[in-house]
């Protein structure tokens, strides 16, 4: 009988578990414990291997026999259509290029470049905050917090001048919102991309000491193209904005779930690191994991992938792995869970890990400090959860306080 | 024990950096690897350790040496 003619498992499973939302699918679970590598349907044309041990997919993540080049072709891409990597998508290429570009943008994200950053961040998350008291004490927290703060981080570090700043928003919300029609989110992109183009161009000439202005230098000297450079801007955008934002949204919800730890932090700020570092593993809004390509033949998990086949690396299955966190299904802000999967491992590694961490640590502690009588203004189990979208978080999050 | 780092092979994640940022420290222009102490005390080295694994591109190396 050949591969053919048995019947893959599907892959993503279109539910997370139903037990609790804030839980991966439960398969995840028996699929660790097997000897056995699945290989799954992803419902595309694409066939890949699930890999769903923390071990398995560390190693992968750290092999430079896998590929992130989504060129490549049998590249195993999750969405419903094969799209070209643009020019500038650095996280959908492998080196040389890959390097190339990621070195250009690593400066501007490291550690003490984002700690330089961190007052501006506060300042930020103060007038959204002072901003929600204008209300009548019951938000979407995701409209009115969620959303806003990473756009408007991300605007400030390309250098997005302030009165641009209204559109640059306006047409970001429109791409990252589910309600918005095909074209109106077409549309949006078109403007931004066509915005960003034109700003590029003017920060050639007039620079400042901005990332799109960087940028402008690096397109002078020869260093990346003009569309390149646009790229990486729109990269950094997508990148960097639904990802907090939905991060932003299950990380109040999960503090609001679990009382206890509310009060310890409010109580203790400085755990707010470890809170995050938690929360970040606990909930693992890639769900659906990252793809990859073997270029060689490798043995994973015991199991021989070809060279040409894709491999799924199941991050939020990494992250409940018991041989790496004890009681992996526990939310316990005191543990130490450095180690988690969420930025993934290897040269693709989050460029925006430590600004993640920054804008979360900031948003979620000022959050409860400044409202300490926030709760759900809804039952938990009416929080819409983005269950079929690539990146897990909630559509809304209705508070009260 | 004893530390190298090869800023050739540096993405300029900043792993290292905030993990031991007693021990490595960043270029400002690129990002790349800036090792302080080649040889930190022993009490640092869970979190050497802990560098090096997190970092992503391989370009710090540990030995450790016995006794």
């Amino acid at each position: 009988m050949t591969t053919d003619a048995q019947t893959l498992p599907l892959y993503p499973w279109t539910d997370r578990n139903r037990e609790c939302p804030l839980d991966p699918p439960p398969e995840f679970t028996q699929l660790r414990a097997s000897l056995r590598l699945p290989y799954v349907d992803m419902k595309n044309g694409h066939k890949a291997w699930l890999v769903t041990r923390y071990e398995d997919v560390r190693a992968v993540l750290r092999d430079a026999r896998f590929s992130a080049n989504h060129d490549r072709p049998g590249f195993p891409q999750m969405g419903p259509v094969d799209r070209a990597v643009r020019p500038g998508t650095f996280a959908h290429m492998d080196p040389p290029d890959h390097t190339r570009l990621r070195r250009i943008l690593a400066p501007e994200f490291m550690p003490k470049r984002v700690e330089a950053l961190r007052p501006r961040i506060q300042q930020i998350v103060d007038e959204l905050i002072d901003q929600l008291g204008n209300t009548a004490h019951h938000v979407d927290l995701v409209e009115s917090l969620a959303l806003p703060l990473p756009s408007r981080v991300i605007c400030e570090m390309l250098g997005v001048p302030y009165k641009d700043h209204q559109f640059f928003q306006d047409h970001t919300r429109n791409l990252m919102s589910q309600a918005t029609s095909g074209t109106a989110s077409n549309s949006s992109f078109e403007e931004l991309m066509s915005y960003l183009d034109r700003l590029v161009t003017l920060k050639a000439h007039e620079p400042g000491e901005d990332i799109l202005s960087r940028l402008g230098d690096r397109v002078h000297d020869g260093t990346i193209t003009h569309r390149e450079a646009v790229g990486m801007a729109i990269l950094l955008l997508f990148a960097g904005h639904e990802t907090t934002a939905n991060m932003l949204g299950l990380v109040i919800l999960a503090l609001l779930k679990h009382p206890v730890q509310l009060a310890q932090l409010r109580a203790d700020p400085s755990l707010i690191s470890g809170t995050i570092e938690e929360s970040l593993r606990y909930l693992t809004i890639i769900h659906t994991g990252i793809v990859r390509i073997a270029t060689e033949d490798v043995t994973i998990g015991g199991q021989l992938i070809r060279a040409g086949e894709g491999l799924i690396l199941a991050l939020a299955s990494a992250n409940r792995d018991d041989g790496v966190f004890g009681d992996p299904d526990i939310f316990d802000i005191h543990r130490d869970a450095s180690s988690h999967a969420t930025f993934a491992y290897g040269i693709h590694m989050c460029i925006g890990a430590h600004l993640a961490r920054a804008e979360l640590q900031i948003a979620a502690l000022s959050l409860i400090q400044r409202l300490p009588e926030l709760r759900l203004a809804v039952p938990f189990d009416q929080v819409p959860f983005r269950h079929d979208m690539f990146i897990y978080g909630v559509h809304s999050l209705p508070v009260a306080w | 024990m004893r530390i190298s780092a090869d800023p050739g092979k540096c993405l300029g994640t900043g792993n290292c950096a905030l993990v031991a940022p007693d021990v490595f420290d960043q270029d400002d222009e690129d990002g790349t690897v800036t090792l302080l102490r080649a040889e930190p005390p022993g009490e640092r080295l869970a979190a050497v350790r802990r560098a090096v694994l997190q970092c992503p591109s391989g370009a710090i190396r540990l030995t450790e040496q016995a006794g």
